[in-house]
């Protein structure tokens, strides 16, 4: 089926060029990181993970946020979501490569990286964070392929491949569950130290994953000619408003109890990100800007999307609603999740991260390698539904 | 009745399957599921706890643990600067002259920064001027060991928390899993920062995690590690073995009233404070 992406218009080549030359740059940047060492990031013995990991965070829970259609099309046969499951698996696959490839970014010896495997270590969470990402993978992948191509032959999928499509639910659960566990069972990290963290991770997820899938159909429709129908977007638009509105519902439950209780250490990240942290007589707040982003976005998205009128007459205004939404939290766990969660220090100073040109160019980098391959999987997608319509 | 017999073989082959590898796997969770290595317990529980210990944790091994007698660091503030010196050149520790590249092992701090949890409102003059040593407290429950995918941070037997730098492969989950901010990353090269290279202890390269490791190489040969003998007949640091009744380190705890960093956390920390 691979002949597909090899067919397409002018700006179909223009884009992939646009998202060819990121990579490109970001290409010469990793070279230079590869031989320097980390160094060339903005990172320090104080904030040891940066943009790297939280994209990588939030890039599992766009992964995740793909099972927001599986599940109610093999589960609950809901039909209508029968053209665009394979949108949702193969976002899954282009995210979970991203992930992989920030990790690969993030690795000070990434020569090395098979010692995961080489000396499996169960009680290290990022051991199976491992399993959990790559079992996810090879499910998308396997299902996709399998699906599609059964699609295109104009035959029911063969009946073992539902075991697998069954699987891949709970391992959807799993992979964002297993990275909210890296994180919230570290002592002394009082931000992350919350039970709360796995719900809240799937919350967004099951929000930002969809509606990215919904601006991507919406766009696709425009450029490819390809509907996914009124009745299945609106239904993942009923979906995202809830996931969200939950989202929101666990970020107000933590300023309840670190605020409720009046515990400093509770209260000090939510103040960093939210408001700016006093120490020394010095104010920090160098993530403020982007937590009131976070917030505002959140409320015009939720706004747009709810709205009877940009709901469902216009495109355009639910598109930007659920573009609102993806940066939104995007900034809530892709930026603001991460960095707070390093500030204050263990010893109780204050060290804000400013990501260098080098770094941000590689992010940039493995963000277009993402959408390269997107785009790619849903040319091939989308060639196989014209050429069954035909 | 063919088909019959076909299902039967399957489901008996399945399960045997699960049998045999199921319960491989379970084992292998369960022992991974307790860190590394663990021969060695608190001296508190040692003591107390012998006959309800789930695991028999031998009081008898090794458990190296250090007393700092803050009070003498106050009396000769350059104690600090000895101690920090004779880990750098022990250990090829690089200086970087920027601090973002910054590698410590053992480093003079304020005491609020040191003991987080015990700030008050009107500290006493030596509390609030107080410099306090700090480095790796060789947990007896050390979050790092938990954390790193590979092993290449371990407790060792004699109660040592140590890295294989070879092993290491730079995700710094153990930095973000120790509480006491004391793991450091060569973030580039840290060769050519070395001011002179100690030929007994390995230099790193770039890209590997690493941390005060109680001079295991010293330790090991039968020497005090490098900052307690920069310390020199101050006793301002006293190492010893916390499992042996005898030892002078059990002997200070005895007879003086001492605190920990963070004990709230259960780590169990081998590193006590006179202040």
């Amino acid at each position: 089926m691979f002949e597909k992406a090899l067919k397409g218009n002018n700006y179909y080549w223009m884009w992939l060029a646009f998202l060819g030359f990121f990579i490109g740059i970001a290409v010469i940047c990793y070279l230079r990181q590869y031989f320097y060492g980390l160094g060339l990031t903005g990172m320090s013995r104080d904030v040891s993970w940066g943009l790297y990991i939280s994209q990588f965070t939030f890039l599992v829970g766009v992964a995740a946020g793909g099972v927001m259609l599986v599940l109610p099309y093999y589960i609950h046969n809901y039909k209508v979501f029968g053209r665009i499951t394979i949108l949702g698996e193969f976002l899954a696959i282009a995210s979970l490569l991203m992930c992989l490839m920030f990790i690969m970014a993030d690795l000070g010896q990434p020569l090395r990286g098979l010692n995961v495997l080489l000396y499996p270590t169960p009680n290290s969470m990022l051991f199976w964070d491992m399993c959990v990402l790559w079992g996810y993978l090879i499910l998308n992948a396997l299902c996709g392929w399998v699906i599609l191509t059964a699609e295109r032959k104009q035959v029911k999928p063969p009946k073992w491949i539902y075991f697998f499509v069954y699987l891949s639910i709970p391992f959807a659960i799993s992979i964002h569950t297993v990275t909210a566990m890296l994180y919230c069972g570290l002592p002394g990290r009082h931000f992350w130290l919350s039970a709360i963290i796995a719900p809240r991770f799937l919350a967004s997820a099951f929000a930002a994953g969809p509606a990215l899938i919904v601006v991507l159909a919406l766009i696709l429709k425009r450029v490819a000619n390809f509907d996914a129908g009124k009745e299945a977007i609106n239904k993942m638009v009923t979906i995202i408003i809830y996931a969200a509105l939950a989202n929101m519902f666990f970020v107000g439950l933590e300023f309840f109890v670190g605020f409720y209780s009046n515990i400093p250490g509770h209260k000090h990240t939510l103040t960093y990100l939210f408001f700016g942290l006093e120490h020394h007589g010095h104010v920090y707040n160098n993530l403020v800007p982007y937590m009131w982003a976070f917030v505002a976005l959140f409320l015009l998205g939720i706004g747009l999307i709810s709205h009877p009128y940009t709901r469902k007459q216009s495109e355009l205004w639910l598109g930007v609603g659920c573009a609102s939404i993806f940066f939104s939290f995007w900034l809530d766990k892709g930026i603001g999740f991460v960095l707070g969660g390093f500030v204050p220090t263990p010893l109780e100073e204050i060290v804000e991260y400013y990501p260098t040109a080098n770094e941000l160019f590689i992010t940039i980098g493995i963000w277009a390698t993402g959408f390269f391959i997107l785009t790619v999987l849903y040319k091939i997608a989308i060639g196989v539904e014209h050429e069954i319509e035909a | 009745m063919d088909k019959k017999r076909r299902d039967f073989l399957k489901v008996a082959g399945i399960s045997t399957l699960a049998g045999l590898g199921g319960t491989a796997v379970v084992d292998k969770i369960v022992a991974g599921a307790s860190p590394a290595v663990a021969n060695a317990s608190t001296a508190a529980h040692a003591e107390k706890d012998t006959a309800h210990a789930k695991a028999p944790v031998a009081a008898t091994g090794k458990r190296y643990g250090m007393v700092i007698d803050v009070r003498k660091f106050q009396n000769d503030p350059s104690l600090g600067e000895k101690a920090e010196r004779a880990c750098i050149e022990a250990h090829n520790i690089p200086e970087f002259p920027e601090k973002k590249d910054e590698i410590k092992w053992i480093w003079m701090t304020n005491y609020e920064n040191c003991f987080p949890e015990k700030s008050q409102l009107y500290k006493d003059e030596t509390t609030e001027s107080h410099q306090v040593p700090v480095f790796c407290n060789h947990c007896d429950d050390p979050p790092c060991v938990r954390a790193c995918p590979t092993k290449a941070t371990f407790k060792n037997k004699d109660g040592v928390v140590i890295m294989d730098f070879h092993r290491c492969i730079g995700c710094r989950f153990c930095m973000a899993a120790c509480p006491y901010g004391m793991r450091s990353f060569n973030w580039r090269n840290p060769r050519p920062f070395i001011k002179e290279t100690n030929k007994q202890f390995p230099t790193r390269m770039r890209g590997v995690v690493e941390k005060c490791n109680f001079c295991a190489e010293r330790i090991g040969v039968g020497e005090q590690p490098a900052c307690v003998e920069a310390c020199g007949e101050s006793k301002a640091m006293v190492f010893g073995d916390l499992n042996d009744p005898h030892s002078e380190v059990r002997k200070i705890l005895k007879e003086n009233y001492t605190i920990q960093r963070k004990p709230s956390l259960g780590t169990h920390p081998s590193v006590f404070y006179i202040v």
